[in-house]
């Protein structure tokens, strides 16, 4: 796992550090009719030029900063120019717990990166709120009857939902409830506004459209082991026994259907990274994936690698939170 | 002249659209009579959910072939701007029409004064282009390396199989925003994915028919030289532009010639292309191996071994054909997941130039303007949901189908 994160981050590392990039870098830093010395000049200046190996070491801190010395002025990786000789440390890198410095926003990384993330937390909080719920409910209810009609027309729905991408779904919302086109003007078409204060107005839209799309699928998955359960021995004996069919459901088939359902509730939080990058782009709500945009399009090195780094983590560890939740839930692997 | 009502734009659209209505009939009709002699393609037609994903499918497919090579629907120059119609509602006259020319805007002007219907139909062509051929690409790639990372398993399992998740940790969008931008287009670093992703049909197709035919020479060594003469010369075409393979400012490395070059491929497209086949090959690679380790326990599989047979003719000719029947859904699945995939680019605006019809684009241009005049993004977001419901739809039949026997 840890090796997966390294090696993600040093191609992160290297596909940023490519010439054109750190060109379009210094330009964007600088000005647009930068000289191509006066580019290389800023470059070296700030310790790009260096090999790549040696960049990325300094990044993770188990090499040196970089220091620069020029007209008397020394600059160097992890102190400004002002600060007094003692004072400066010679290693900063994550391993030293320092992100480093967005050159998009000016402000320390780490910081960035912890405002933007517990916005995004709300957002997760309340489509997880929302969603799982009611993939739960939709897949219970077709999967209790199979070949039923409410089978049938749940399945199409969800698989409807799962042919929706979210900048599809988040268009169709804005336009049928927030525009003036259709006349109803029932919420926001911007969630801006939901980052200090999240109302029922503006911050329904974008919850409901990262919500749809991850909902059929594990209403897909639900339904799946809902009928496999209803197939089971012990449901017949207990419908020959004579025990009510919503007792039967709710007693004895849900707890053994949820179990699969479970490992792709987990497995969905990378997919919703993917939603929310978009519906955070289409409402406009400042989170995480706003952040990966605005990294990722201006080339700013070290907060693009911080987002990636914490996306990838993200990743490995609800992969490992499913296997241990899986095993857990699951008696029989769990004595065997 | 009068705006047009809703009744007759949806009339004028279904008349614009009668070649695709005439070849779906006929189509549906044929194979409606044949449907006994046609294998899982006929008893698609057995179940209702299929058949309903099959037409939609075939409708925006039609609608591709018909509006792009041949260039039938459309009402109007699907870039050139017309004066007055700027994000004009749909079924607006158009003022000064000539002679010959379409005297309606049906879905309206987008926010560039262009037809939003013709747009959509060329932006259907493109999406029916690159889809299932990047699809199928990914596909080569994951059945070549798959197979034998569950057939032998062991070292060569555990390294393919670290590289493919390496891949799949990756947030896809993330790994778009550093692939897809035109400084890496500089670097040379498309051309050369291009290079390795491309070989690998034809490798598949070499090793197809050598595992297959090498014990009887004579048939082998023509066909191989003629099968890999014609997708060589077709890869040497795709991967080369301006007879160079890779050509960056500083370097280049010379490919075939301009003049036996076949067709040439616009460096944005393929980027784009080249990162959708590299971010779908590790998923199908993941499926193939798991089928490939369970069916490698079958006895037709052993009995194989026994007649000794070579290791790649039982993985191409006895694993893969048994294994034909989850692919095939999967196939569908992903050529769905793969428009969705396209779209998320052309919504960041990444890879395909702005001016370009496809849908993505289309929506990211047209959400700007959401809460005012909502038809211009509207119109290309259900397309892209209609062609992305009727391939599930489809997978979904052909699943039941295949199931059922």
């Amino acid at each position: 796992m840890l090796l997966t994160a390294l090696c993600l981050t040093f191609i992160v590392f290297w596909l940023t550090n490519l010439y054109p990039n750190l060109e379009k870098l210094a330009k964007t830093q600088g000005n647009f009719r930068m000289s191509d010395e006066a580019v290389a000049s800023y470059l070296d200046k700030n310790g790009y030029l260096q090999p790549l190996p040696v960049k990325f070491g300094q990044w993770i801190g188990v090499l040196p900063g970089w220091i620069h010395e020029e007209e008397g002025v020394v600059t160097g990786r992890c102190f400004a120019a002002d600060t007094p000789e003692p004072d400066r440390p010679r290693f900063c890198g994550v391993l030293q717990g320092d992100w480093g410095v967005s050159t998009v926003f000016k402000d320390e990384v780490g910081t960035i990166v912890a405002t933007r993330l517990g916005l995004t937390g709300k957002l997760m909080f309340a489509v997880m709120l929302v969603m799982v719920p009611m993939a739960l409910i939709v897949g219970v209810l077709a999967g209790m009857r199979e070949g039923s009609k409410l089978d049938r027309s749940l399945s199409t729905f969800s698989i409807a939902s799962t042919a929706t991408p979210e900048y599809v779904s988040g268009v169709i919302f804005i336009a049928v409830f927030a525009s003036s086109a259709f006349g109803l003007k029932w919420f926001k078409g911007s969630a801006t506004s939901a980052m200090e204060n999240a109302t029922f107005e503006n911050f329904t839209l974008p919850v409901l459209t990262i919500s749809l799309y991850g909902m059929g699928y594990i209403a897909r998955m639900t339904r799946a082991s809902m009928t496999e359960v209803m197939t089971a021995q012990y449901i017949r004996t207990a419908r020959l026994k004579g025990v009510k069919f919503s007792d039967i459901v709710l007693k004895h088939a849900l707890r053994n259907a949820l179990i699969a359902p479970f490992t792709v509730i987990m497995l969905q939080f990378p997919w919703l990274l993917n939603g929310v990058v978009i519906v955070e782009t289409l409402f406009n709500y400042k989170g995480f994936g706003w952040l990966l945009v605005q990294a990722a399009s201006n080339n700013d090195i070290e907060l693009l690698l911080a987002v990636s780094v914490v996306s990838v983590f993200v990743v490995l560890v609800t992969q490992l939170i499913s296997d241990i939740g899986y095993v857990y839930l699951n008696p029989r692997i769990r004595i065997a | 002249m009068e705006e047009l009502s809703w009744g007759s734009i949806i009339a004028r659209m279904f008349i614009q659209l009668g070649p695709v209505w005439i070849s779906l009939i006929v189509l549906f009709t044929l194979s409606f009579t044949y449907k006994r002699r046609l294998g899982l393609y006929g008893k698609l037609f057995d179940s209702t959910i299929g058949m309903i994903g099959f037409g939609l499918v075939m409708f925006w497919v039609f609608v591709g072939i018909f509006g792009g090579p041949l260039d039938m629907l459309v009402t109007h120059d699907p870039l050139s701007q017309v004066s007055g119609m700027k994000n004009k509602v749909p079924g607006t006259p158009m003022r000064g029409v000539e002679e010959g020319e379409y005297a309606y805007f049906l879905l309206g002007g987008d926010n560039l004064a262009r037809d939003v219907f013709s747009r959509l139909i060329k932006g259907a062509w493109i999406v029916v282009q690159i889809a299932p051929i990047a699809t199928l690409f990914a596909f080569m790639v994951g059945i070549t390396l798959g197979l034998p990372a569950g057939y032998y398993g062991g070292r060569l399992d555990t390294f393919l199989s670290f590289l493919a998740n390496l891949i799949l940790a990756f947030p896809v969008i993330l790994l778009f925003y550093l692939l897809v931008t035109p400084e890496i287009v500089l670097t040379g670093i498309p051309n050369y994915m291009a290079l390795f992703l491309f070989i690998f049909p034809l490798i598949f197709m070499c090793i197809l028919l050598n595992s297959r035919y090498y014990t009887q020479p004579k048939i082998r060594t023509p066909l191989l030289i003629g099968v890999l003469g014609g997708l060589g010369w077709l890869y040497l075409s795709l991967v080369s532009t301006d007879g160079a393979v890779v050509a960056t400012p500083t370097y280049s490395i010379p490919g075939i010639p301009g003049f036996l070059d076949l067709f040439d491929i616009d460096p944005g497209i393929l980027v784009v292309f080249v990162s959708v086949v590299f971010v779908n090959s590790p998923t199908v690679f993941r499926i193939v191996r798991g089928l490939a380790m369970d069916i490698k326990t079958r006895d037709y599989v052993a009995a194989a071994q026994t007649r000794g047979e070579g290791p790649w003719y039982i993985m191409l000719w006895e694993i893969l054909p048994n294994a034909r029947g989850p692919l095939i859904v999967d196939f569908c699945l992903r050529i769905g997941y793969t428009t969705i995939l396209l779209g998320t680019l052309g919504f960041f605006g990444l890879g395909l130039a702005s001016e370009s019809p496809d849908w993505g684009s289309t929506i990211n241009a047209g959400r700007r303007l959401l809460a005012l005049y909502p038809h211009a993004a509207i119109a290309p977001a259900v397309a892209l949901l209609t062609l992305v419901l009727g391939l599930n739809l489809l997978a979904d039949g052909l699943r039941e189908e295949s199931l059922r026997d």
